[in-house]
């Protein structure tokens, strides 16, 4: 289900919107993933506090945030926009790509709510299918 | 049997005392019908499904999302019992409609993002936990007659 024209410049505008909470989307997303699928916890053992607001957990979601807000300024090439980061989740970080599907679910979920007129189900559709492609092309080196 | 704290319990009671139906059984549909289109296959003889617009202005789509909010009243009436109580809906969905379990999810996951964008902050973590399972229940009861 790879990225239409038109599906790049939705994500581009919608980022043209969201981009001043870019970090709070990011740190209640991953707050939130943590709480709703306790399962993900496993991946933050050396973590001292795993609480949504933690420092931790704030911190985390921003850098998380930052390399999808890098992806979409890529939208054009995510293969080669994500190639290391590719390589450090395969190689170092191990997250199952499973895992992948539910914080890009916890994304849209926080987009949503902080931004309900924006996210009509057309801007919904295009940012389901970007988290998608994104996400395939983190796993690309796992095997 | 599933266990429910006094939170979820609570929760779920007051997320549904307070929804419009209506609304947000219309709006739950047309997303999924959006972002899933292969899930529009279950619905040839709604007409006009062509873009988002269409799906969104679409009467008969309106009135199905009404149904299915109505129908998990039920479970929500029920809740101690979700399973024993969908046994014939779950029925329905698998001889009669067809309907592929995998899309359960999907419009689980798209009526989470409606009440998500209307509850806004009140949609808390721990909130959208007990939303989820409840919604996690239902599926697994809605799917417990497939065979």
């Amino acid at each position: 289900m790879s990225l239409t024209a038109k599906d790049m410049s939705v994500v581009k505008a919608l980022w043209g919107k969201i981009s001043s909470k870019v970090d709070e989307i990011g740190a209640e997303a991953l707050g939130r993933m943590l709480v709703v699928y306790p399962q993900t916890k496993t991946y933050f053992s050396h973590w001292a506090d795993l609480s949504p607001g933690s420092a931790q957990v704030k911190k985390h979601g921003k850098t998380i945030m930052g390399a999808v807000s890098d992806a979409v300024s890529k939208i054009d090439d995510l293969p080669s926009a994500l190639s290391q980061l590719s390589e450090l989740h395969a190689s170092k970080l191990r997250v199952d790509p499973a895992n992948f599907k539910i914080l890009a679910h916890n994304i849209i979920v926080v987009t949503a709510m902080l931004f309900p007129a924006d996210f009509t189900p057309e801007v919904h559709v295009s940012l389901d299918k970007f988290l998608q492609n994104l996400a395939w092309c983190l796993a690309e080196r796992y095997r | 049997m599933v266990e429910w704290t006094e939170f979820e319990r609570a929760t779920i009671q007051d997320i549904f005392s307070k929804m419009d139906y209506e609304s947000v059984g219309h709006n739950a549909l047309t997303r999924c019908l959006v972002v899933y289109p292969w899930t529009q296959r279950y619905f040839g003889n709604f007409g006009n499904l062509y873009n988002a617009a269409a799906i969104m202005g679409n009467p008969l789509v309106a009135a199905h999302g009404t149904v299915v909010l109505h129908g998990l009243d039920k479970a929500v009436k029920n809740m101690d019992n979700i399973k024993a109580t969908y046994a014939e809906l779950s029925v329905l969905h698998s001889e009669k409609l067809h309907v592929d379990p995998d899309n359960f999810r999907l419009l689980a996951d798209c009526l989470t993002i409606v009440v998500a964008a209307r509850l806004g902050s009140g949609f808390t973590p721990d909130v959208q936990a007990a939303f989820q399972k409840f919604l996690a229940v239902v599926i697994s009861a809605l799917t417990k007659q497939y065979h």
